[in-house]
């Protein structure tokens, strides 16, 4: 590891006012918080301004806020159908919160709410807690069928079960983890590139030319992140109206 | 050995998971392109499918990623 | 290990000749100059700020509040408003659909008015077209009837007018030829013979 530089220290979160307590539990108002606080005032000035001419021909900005709109509304009506309208609200704040999170940490000096474990944790067991309350208030105690499919011989049919079962208790953890990881992963390498930059630019006029390689490196990664940052919104999301799909239609 | 160093090279191992994934990957857009070229009309619906399964795949390699970053910083 | 020099970070800017954050637990005294740091939050323990609990209770709660206010926000504000709009669009979209083809078809009816009326005008004028020729053919011919009947009534009395002075002119050469006849026998002779003689004579001779 480079010594001196640390790719750690973006992630630290720093009280802002506080310190707070509730129960025993500190709550205090970190920059994590302030974050969280502009995601949400960021994507509704957006929606709202967006949405406040209403012109029949929209302008650039409607039309972003459409796009972003009908976006999500095709995919939630794509995988959950007429029925998925009730939970459109939900999969739109899902989105909006994960997108803007991870578009806003790609500016610099900003942090990034999703590298966070437990932010990603809370909203993938909130998904699949949501599955599964949805599930049963649907389908009562017969959603659970869903664990023995349907067709399968008595022989292997416990097995089956218990790799249902596994598989469905490992979907928060993947859930919460893939966003987690592909935003740590990437805050990391781009702070490293930009860690031997600086290294080598130090080193004098030799290391100044040696590091226009990971000075491109970074850069390019950067376009990667925010590939990456779309896509693992897009992800989260879809994957969302996937596990909500198993809820409200029980295909086994 | 240094349980220093010995963190160090188990973190370096768990990242060899991370190739894994990106076999994964690879051949999730290599046959999704093989598919989208035989028959093009058909592409378009089936993108979504190919990153919902590119983003299962990846998640694996996630998480020997965070296994290497645990050993790293918080172990 | 971390006797920093260089701060790669998003969020220190101010604390640029500070140490960086705690790592692997050796956290350099320096770090007391930092009154912001999560109290904590990189103590004893590591301090990858990720994965430290300690900043858990905090995180959640906050999220729980600004996700719940995002989503209140989005179903009761945000979203019925940009439904509104995209509806209204869609209405608007529809209503103008709708109009157009309206109009098309009126249109479409026009044409065909037009049309009809076109074609009944060309049937009317081939009508009266046949019917005046007809009418001039029949007219044609009426005259030309008439003028070949009056011609042949002309004709017929010019040849019985011709016979009839054929006929008188040969009576008057049969005349003519017994006067002569007579008149040459006279002179020959010195007999005079009479007309009637001559005449009996030569309608002997043509016998």
């Amino acid at each position: 590891m480079a010594q001196g530089i640390d790719p750690i220290h973006q992630f630290q979160l720093h009280d802002l006012a506080g310190p707070w307590n509730i129960a025993g539990h500190e709550i205090s108002f970190t920059n994590s918080s302030l974050f969280m606080g502009i995601i949400v005032a960021v994507v509704t000035l957006f929606l709202l301004v967006s949405a406040a001419r209403g012109a029949l021909v929209p302008g650039r900005l409607q039309s972003i806020g459409e796009l972003w709109y009908e976006f999500v509304h095709n995919m939630v009506k794509n995988v959950l159908g007429h029925e998925g309208k009730a939970f459109f609200p939900l999969v739109f704040t899902i989105f909006s919160f994960v997108l803007v999170a991870n578009m806003l940490g790609m500016f610099p000096y900003f942090f990034t709410v999703t590298s966070h474990v437990v932010i990603t944790a809370t909203l993938a067991v909130f998904v699949v807690a949501l599955v599964v309350v949805v599930g049963i208030a649907k389908h009562g105690l017969g959603w659970f069928k869903l664990f023995v499919p349907s067709g399968v011989p008595m022989v292997i049919l416990p097995f089956i079960s218990v790799i249902e079962i596994i598989s469905f208790l490992s979907r928060p953890v993947s859930l919460g983890l893939r966003l987690f990881g592909n935003m740590l992963a990437g805050h990391i390498v781009l702070k490293v590139f930009a860690g031997f930059v600086v290294l080598l630019a130090s080193m004098g006029l030799g290391g100044i030319i040696g590091a226009i390689a990971p000075l491109g490196m970074a850069v390019a990664l950067t376009a990667l992140e925010f590939l990456v940052a779309f896509l693992q919104a897009f992800v989260f999301a879809i994957l969302t109206c996937v596990y909500l799909n198993d809820a409200l239609h029980t295909h086994h | 050995m240094d349980p220093l160093a010995a963190k160090y090279i188990g973190a370096g191992i768990a990242c060899i998971g991370m190739g894994g994934a990106g076999i994964g990957v690879g051949h999730i857009f290599g046959n999704f392109l093989s598919g989208a070229l035989r028959n093009p009309a058909a592409a378009a619906a089936q993108f979504t499918n190919a990153l919902i399964g590119a983003a299962l795949a990846e998640g694996l390699g996630i998480f020997s990623l965070v296994v290497a970053l645990l050993l790293l910083f918080a172990v | 290990m971390s006797q920093s020099t260089m701060v790669v970070a998003q969020a220190t800017t101010t604390e640029a000749p500070a140490p960086a954050a705690a790592e692997e637990g050796a956290a350099p005294a320096g770090e007391a100059g930092h009154t912001t740091e999560s109290t904590g939050a990189e103590g004893g323990h590591g301090g990858f700020p990720p994965m430290d609990a300690h900043s858990f209770p905090s995180q959640i709660f906050w999220l729980v509040i600004f996700f719940a206010l995002l989503y209140l926000l989005m179903s009761k504000v945000a979203l019925p408003r940009m439904a509104a709009v995209l509806e209204k669009r869609h209405k608007a979209i529809e209503s103008d659909l709708s109009k157009a083809s309206a109009l098309k078809h009126e249109t479409e009816a026009a044409i065909q008015h037009y049309e009809k009326s076109l074609s009944d005008a060309r049937a009317n004028a081939q009508g009266i077209a046949t019917e005046t020729r007809s009418r001039i053919a029949a007219e044609i011919e009426a005259e030309r009837s008439a003028l070949e009947k009056t011609l042949s009534a002309k004709l017929a009395e010019a040849d019985s007018r011709i016979s009839a002075t054929k006929a008188k002119a040969m009576q008057d050469v049969h005349e003519v030829a017994a006067e002569t006849a007579a008149e040459i026998v006279s002179e020959l002779t010195g007999h005079k013979v009479s007309k009637e003689h001559a005449a009996k004579a030569i309608a002997g001779l043509k016998g």
